[in-house]
């Protein structure tokens, strides 16, 4: 395969990139404690999901307000391995079953549910963290593209599916850990993740994962796959004429993002702590939502600046000022709906990237080109059916 | 009704839709030969685009059959019968406008239709050639790297009927492909069309009756989802049936 | 499940918890009724919906404790006082969001689902500002505790008839307004056709307004009607928003008819169940049939075949 750059991302993206890697990489962990840091880490794993959002929501218009039930899933699947192996007989002799979880010894359970075994094996787990949620994804994806269920509908079916899954871990709480979730994990296979040191190392291969993440959107935006998105976002059914499966790139994308949410789940537990049902409903699905809008519907990229920012403005804001924390936030969403529908990947293009030098600017030079993609403004026909 | 011949490449029979009760195509049929012409006219409402709508999967029937070569079409869905050989341009021109005239040229390409395909699609000197061969062909050569969406209405349309060019289908069905056109842009979209229909079978809708007795081998008339008459135009146009409800206004 | 109960115990069971049921399905019906104009009729996904209900709750809140404070004789009738007020303080509320928010948004409807999000986070901080963090509640006028006693064994509370009694006026009222009336005509007009609604006179952008602002309005009366069977909280909007979407969905967005029946079927199923199983067993399996069911059937119960 003759892989060329210029066909992979173009000069804004490169510089885009690099820009977040150092920041990222090198200047956030130089200039912040580990408790900041790890909060941090912690921000990040919510830009997975809004990558993922991107992708189905921004290129292809698939708005799910589900993205947490994906995300959750990841990080229960992990947090179930850490709980296990914090529940060892010895840890938990106390209890009427040792050997358990100590949140099932409360609820009466005297073994282990089925669905709990395979955690038991740290290769099942990841393979788990990324198939139950793709797995999950694909059902509901089937059953409703090929049906033609969309748009309007999908959302809400698909909030619906998170206001079930967080009723459903809540109510069963011998089998889940209720309310509280699953919390008081310490160790990955004997490697304490509290210490300072893991909390570092946990930072890092977040950041490295992210970036794959990263990689692997921005190839599918750069791919057909990636164009035929936003064509089907505009005009499904002149793809359809077109001789494309229209149900199955829908699959395919809303798929990709659960798995990108999982990644998320599975290192937000690892670096909290804890996983609980508060990161599964509605209100953090919408949350993820807000990320990616702020950051800019249509950019990988600025789906992790919005993660980044939003979170921090909410930590510094809620400490400050608790009250005015929903208030901000609220009317920050109106604004970037109604004013900037293209968040601040929009307000970059245009007005910070035609001031920047020419050798910065994607579209200096001849490549006025092929690749200017799906950054194009999202015009008023954008869902005009 | 007529017997079955094996060289028409399209065989509808006994074909009915009905929308709550409404038969908007009521026991249709038709044959259409291979290399024909064929233009279906009708007052509003007749279910001309119904038709189009039922050929190509859009709309499923509530009987009868549409055969195509061998194939029932009315069993499959509406990529398979892309893959099958039909095209279809709407009544609006229906493109994708924040994608380029290239890119939606190339993604009518027809190669790299699945998942997988398209991931790994790669535009190669075959799709470039390709394309730019279309844009000729469709007079788009100048704005290949324009958004779609700053085509004029009468480009608009000439690109929708390039994508389906690139497809290169047996079967072309056009739905008013010169409605809303400036004078010189229907000139030139009549020539446009009458090149590229040589060599394969059009159905096409169209009011426009001068454009319709340029291109016409023949002519279906509907009316209330059910066929008028069909004959040639001279035929039809003297068919005293149809002067009442349509030429005779 | 059904050991230990005889047979007419199980009887007044089932009509007790249907009974229950009745009253969900009001307060469904009377957030769904607005939803269904809303959403049904305009398109707009209307995520404040809640936050207007609960609007219309903490008017009639602040009514009760008026009149038990400074007209303790006109106590009786401060309900139907606080219904009206409560219609005109979410309708008005609703018809400057309308004005402001969602009338530049008619051609995005998703993002009219991300605007009123927005919209429903300030007003529940507003509301916890303003009423405080905990749950209130009214204080019933006389006539409306108790209850009937059908017979030994079943006995339904007043309040609750008296919020299914509204309820009935209140959808009878909207039904007439929407199909009989010539606004509601204007209002069919303009969803069917904006272009042709207002190329024979129709004000489209005021008909906009106007039925937001009447949806937003019927929310306020069920919230109003809300505070007669539970407490009302900054968040309790929240609690309802996704079971109503589905009541709307699920009988078919543009139906009435549709709307009531799907809520009828929700509430009296998930009150049934509720009985046998755990209250949160008895939602999961209520949301996930209707969840199932709309897969099957996107356009829900009632809808027309219409060419697309």
């Amino acid at each position: 395969m003759n892989f060329k750059i210029s066909s992979f991302a173009n000069r804004t993206e490169i510089f885009g990139f690099l820009v977040l890697a150092v920041l990222i990489v090198v200047i956030l962990p130089l200039a912040l404690d580990i408790f900041r840091l790890n909060l941090i880490g912690k921000y990040l794993t919510y830009a997975f999901v809004a990558i993922g959002l991107v992708l189905c929501w921004g290129a292809g218009g698939i708005l799910s307000l589900g993205q947490g039930v994906f995300f959750g899933l990841g990080g229960y699947c992990m947090a179930m391995f850490l709980k296990l192996e914090a529940s060892t007989p010895e840890a938990t002799k106390i209890q009427s079953t040792p050997g358990i979880p100590d949140f099932m010894d409360w609820n009466q359970l005297t073994e282990l549910p089925w669905f709990w075994e395979p955690f038991h094996s740290f290769p099942l787990t990841l393979v788990a963290i990324l198939v139950v949620p793709t797995v999950f994804a694909y059902i509901l994806g089937v059953a409703m593209f090929k049906r033609r269920v969309g748009g309007v509908y999908f959302a809400i079916i698909t909030q619906a599916i998170a206001a079930i899954l967080t009723i459903l871990i809540i109510g069963q709480q011998g089998y889940t850990g209720g309310v509280n979730g699953i919390t008081d994990l310490r160790t990955l296979m004997g490697w304490d993740i509290r210490t300072e040191s893991a909390q570092y190392t946990l930072y890092f291969v977040n950041a490295f994962l992210l970036f794959v993440v990263l990689l692997v959107a921005q190839y599918v935006r750069k791919s057909k796959l990636g164009r035929l998105l936003v064509a089907m976002r505009e005009k499904e059914d002149r793809v359809r004429f077109s001789g494309y499966s229209v149900a199955n790139f829908k699959i395919f994308v809303f798929c990709l993002g659960a798995a990108f949410s999982a990644i998320g789940g599975a290192m937000f537990t690892l670096q909290v702590g804890f996983m609980s049902p508060s990161f599964v409903g509605i209100v953090p699905s919408i949350e993820m939502v807000i990320f990616t809008a702020v950051g800019g519907r249509l950019s990988i990229l600025g789906a992790v600046w919005g993660a980044l920012i939003i979170n921090q403005a909410k930590t510094l804001l809620s400490e400050a000022f608790p009250e005015l924390w929903l208030l901000a936030m609220g009317g920050l969403f109106i604004a970037v709906v109604m004013a900037f529908p293209n968040g601040l990947a929009g307000l970059y293009t245009t007005y910070v990237e035609p001031r920047l030098p020419k050798f910065l600017s994607g579209n200096g030079g001849k490549d006025a080109d092929d690749d200017s993609d799906a950054d194009v403004p999202l015009a008023s026909k954008q869902a005009a059916e | 009704m007529q017997t079955e011949v094996k060289d028409f490449v399209l065989s509808v029979e006994g074909l009915t839709v009905s929308f709550d009760g409404f038969k908007a195509v009521d026991d249709l049929s038709f044959y259409v030969e291979e290399e024909e012409i064929r233009v279906i006219i009708g007052p509003n409402g007749a279910g001309k685009t119904t038709v189009l709508d039922l050929i190509c999967g859009k709309t499923q029937a509530s009987h009868g059959s549409i055969k195509f070569r061998d194939t029932e079409l009315t069993d499959l869905s509406e990529n398979q019968i892309v893959h099958a050989g039909v095209g279809r341009k709407f009544q609006n021109p229906s493109i994708y406008e924040d994608l380029t005239v290239f890119e939606n040229l190339e993604l009518s390409f027809p190669r790299g239709h699945g998942v997988f395909g398209a991931l790994v699609f790669k535009r190669d000197k075959e799709v470039i050639d390709r394309v730019e061969e279309i844009a000729a062909d469709i007079f788009l050569s100048d704005h290949l790297q324009q958004p779609a969406g700053l085509l004029s209405h009468g480009q608009k349309q000439w690109l929708e009927i390039g994508m389906l060019l690139i497809q290169d289908p047996d079967l072309l069905m056009l739905d008013e492909p010169v409605a809303g056109m400036s004078v010189s842009e229907r000139v030139k979209t009549a020539e446009l069309l009458q090149r590229i229909i040589k060599g394969r079978s059009v159905l096409v809708i169209e009011h426009d009756m001068k454009f319709v007795e340029d291109i016409a081998h023949r002519v279906t008339v509907l009316h209330q989802g059910k066929m008028l008459s069909e004959g040639s135009m001279d035929h039809v146009q003297n068919d005293p049936k149809v002067v009442e409800v349509y030429l005779g206004h | 499940m059904f050991d230990g109960y005889t047979f007419s115990e199980l009887t007044s069971i089932l009509a007790m918890q249907g009974f229950a049921g009745l009253i969900l399905f009001s307060v469904f019906v009377l957030m769904a009724l607005g939803l269904a104009i809303i959403f049904g009729q305009m398109g707009v996904i209307n995520m404040a919906h809640g936050e207007f209900m609960i609007l219309g709750a903490y008017v009639t809140y602040i009514c009760s404790n008026v009149f038990s404070t400074y007209l303790p004789s006109l106590f009786g009738i401060y309900f139907f006082v606080a219904m009206i007020l409560a219609f005109i303080a979410s309708g008005a509320l609703g018809a400057a969001v309308e004005w402001t928010m969602i009338r530049h948004l008619y051609k995005r409807p998703l993002d009219t689902l991300l605007a009123t999000w927005g919209l429903s986070l300030i007003l529940q901080q507003v509301y916890r500002s303003v009423f405080g963090a905990r749950e209130v509640g009214v204080t019933l006028p006389d006539y409306l505790l108790g209850s009937f006693q059908l017979t030994d064994m079943v006995e339904v509370p007043i309040n609750g008839v008296f919020v299914m009694c509204l309820t009935i006026l209140i959808t009878a009222g909207v039904a007439y307004l929407m199909f009989k009336s010539a606004w509601g005509r204007q209002v069919r007009a303009v969803v069917q056709n904006r272009a042709m609604a207002g190329a024979v006179g129709i004000n489209t952008a005021k008909v906009d307004r106007g039925t937001y602002a009447l949806g937003c309005g019927i929310a306020g009366v069920a919230g109003s009607a809300f505070t007669m069977v539970g407490s009302t909280g900054p968040t309790s909007g929240q609690l309802y928003i996704v079971d109503t979407f589905l009541v709307v969905v699920f009988g078919g967005a543009q139906s009435l008819l549709g709307t009531i029946a799907s809520a009828f079927a929700i509430s009296q199923s998930q009150s049934t169940l509720e009985f046998f199983l755990s209250g949160s067993m008895a939602k999961i399996l209520t949301l996930l049939t209707v969840v199932g069911i709309l897969m099957l059937r996107p356009q829900g119960l009632f809808s027309l075949k219409i060419r697309r």
